[in-house]
């Protein structure tokens, strides 16, 4: 398998802090990978450090086989930052052209794209009169510009309505099936767990997991949430007998390890009599998130 | 490479044309000019010099102020701006370097003032010449003004990108400016008179006096003008200082300063995270 971004231990020191402590990942060709964190986690420093903007302290970043910051990377990386603005008095069709012009793509695309993230009207409006999800689609448009073999997107769910970001990840899947390599960071779980192919979380500059989701929820073992309704008056006995906990006066809800999920099931289906409804909720990636980026310790 | 650089000047002069700063620059430096040509004409009669002259000797005195003020304008936003939008790390993950980014911009920012101080210097010259004659020499005056006047918005066109990469937000930018202004236009000169005062005609104010008025770029622009034109010189009374230097110092100067300011502005930036 050949690494479109390839991160071996990498650190790096801010001031006498290390805010990338041996981070390593790679991203294959149309890998999404979902880069999760809490603020100052490392999320930014580590992007910072695969566009060459700062130095490595120590260990090894190779772009399409470059090195982070040459012209080759830069060719072959396009960036999303974090709430990118533009010059104000600038077009959009300006702004796009000057990307396009510097990718050395020529602006023969910038129509398309324009129109393919929906500022196809806007396209001749000055900046300054773009709302911010507007901003974000021009940012998104230049992404695309020269189908690039690794993108870095930082937040880029950031100020979208819920339709603009459909559209966003149905770009992103766009993106990885033309063999794309794309590495999103965000803080939105619940969009990134259904559209990302793996999940690598970092906690205080150290990577913690670094996986697909099924993996991750099996490694951490976390409880299946089981919620029983009771017919009338018989909570009090089931809460008793399975060391559950009431919740209101005619459900029970428990917490049940994964290896003793369907045992519980059957038990419970058994109990016809005191058993109206069972409601089954597997651990989500906010569930795992809580688990691998709190976890205290080494 | 070229083509990026390029890229980029253009972006830059369609941002001046855009947001106007190009169409108040040249009014601003049209209205000066034309007023200082006609305000200053009184004088020609007595000094007996036409009236080009004395124009383009009281335009030396505005554009010592001026140029470099339009150029301060135009370029302490230029970095810390695009920092601040959060555009300059997009802009620095596309394959173009800094010294081609820097390069781009001031290019544009260049024309632009050129254009201003061409158009504003030029009409009031052709006025001037117009309503009292011009001889070759007052031509030739009027066109090393203009010339002149490019170089010293150049020097701090580069000053300009200096200090907005070193300011981390554009109003530090823009108050590193107006200090950087005020010390070489105005503080600088009334040390250096201080100085001469205090001296008394002794060996500082005929030999080291000369040397570092000439090192500041204002000054030497100033001198350049006075000391290539006798007829300017008596308009402007600058005729003592320029005398005590070979005449090479104050081109060399000028000349000097926009690559010594530039190559300054690129270190900065190359030192500059976004």
């Amino acid at each position: 398998m050949t690494e479109i971004l390839s991160i071996k231990n990498a650190s790096k020191m801010r001031g006498k802090q290390l805010a990338l402590d041996g981070v390593s990942l790679a991203l294959a060709p149309g890998e999404r990978v979902a880069l999760l964190g809490h603020n100052g986690a490392g999320k930014s420093t580590l992007m910072k450090l695969v566009l060459g903007l700062t130095p490595l302290s120590n260990g090894h970043i190779s772009v399409a086989g470059a090195a982070p910051g040459t012209n080759a990377a830069r060719l072959a990386t396009a960036f999303l930052p974090e709430a990118v603005s533009f010059h104000k008095s600038l077009t959009g069709r300006d702004q796009l052209s000057l990307f396009a012009r510097l990718a050395g793509v020529g602006t023969a695309p910038v129509v398309g794209l324009l129109e393919r993230v929906g500022l196809a009207d806007a396209a001749d409006r000055k900046i300054g009169t773009y709302s911010k999800g507007m901003r974000q689609r021009l940012g998104l448009a230049q992404v695309l510009l020269g189908k690039p073999a690794l993108a870095l997107l930082d937040e880029p769910t950031s100020g979208l309505d819920p339709i603009s970001r459909l559209e966003l990840y149905a770009i992103i899947d766009e993106l990885a099936e033309q063999g794309t390599a794309v590495l999103v960071a965000s803080h939105a779980l619940t969009e990134v767990e259904a559209r990302t192919d793996r999940i690598a979380i970092l906690r205080k500059g150290r990577l913690v997991a670094d996986d697909t989701l099924a993996s991750l929820s099996q490694r951490a073992g976390l409880p299946t949430k089981l919620r029983i309704r009771a017919r009338n008056g018989q909570a009090d006995r089931i809460a008793a007998d399975t060391g559950g906990r009431r919740i209101n006066g005619a459900s029970v809800e428990l917490s049940c390890a994964p290896e003793r999920k369907m045992a519980a099931l059957r038990r419970f289906a058994a109990m016809a009599d005191a058993v109206e409804d069972i409601e089954m909720t597997p651990p989500r990636l906010e569930d795992l998130y809580r688990h691998y980026a709190q976890e205290d310790g080494a | 490479m070229i083509g990026r650089s390029l890229a980029i000047a253009r972006t830059e002069l369609l941002i001046a044309l855009r947001n106007r700063w190009l169409f108040l620059a040249t009014l601003i430096m049209l209205l000066f000019a034309l007023a200082l040509t006609f305000a200053g004409s009184a004088p020609t009669g007595t000094l007996g010099v036409d009236r080009l002259t004395v124009a383009v000797a009281s335009m030396t005195t505005l554009s010592v102020y001026l140029a470099p003020l339009l150029a301060l304008m135009m370029s302490f936003d230029s970095i810390a701006g695009e920092a601040d939008r959060g555009s300059l790390s997009l802009l620095l993950s596309y394959p173009a370097g800094r010294g081609e980014i820097l390069g781009g911009k001031f290019v544009a920012h260049l024309a632009a003032l050129a254009f201003a101080i061409f158009v504003g210097f030029g009409a009031a010259g052709t006025v001037a010449g117009i309503t009292d004659g011009v001889s070759s020499e007052s031509v030739l005056a009027l066109l090393r003004l203009i010339g002149t006047s490019i170089l010293l918005g150049g020097v701090f066109l580069a000053f300009g990108y200096m200090l907005s990469a070193l300011a981390g937000s554009p109003a530090a930018a823009a108050g590193l400016s107006a200090a950087v202004w005020l010390v070489f236009v105005v503080l600088f000169d009334l040390g250096l008179l201080g100085a001469v005062v205090m001296d008394s005609g002794g060996y500082f104010t005929q030999h080291v006096f000369p040397w570092v008025l000439a090192a500041n770029p204002a000054d030497a622009f100033r001198l350049w003008n006075v000391a290539a034109s006798p007829d300017v010189a008596l308009a402007t009374g600058m005729a003592g200082a320029a005398a005590g230097l070979p005449n090479w110092v104050a081109p060399a100067s000028l000349c000097f300063w926009p690559l010594a300011g530039f190559v300054l502005a690129r270190a900065a930036f190359r030192r500059l995270e976004p």
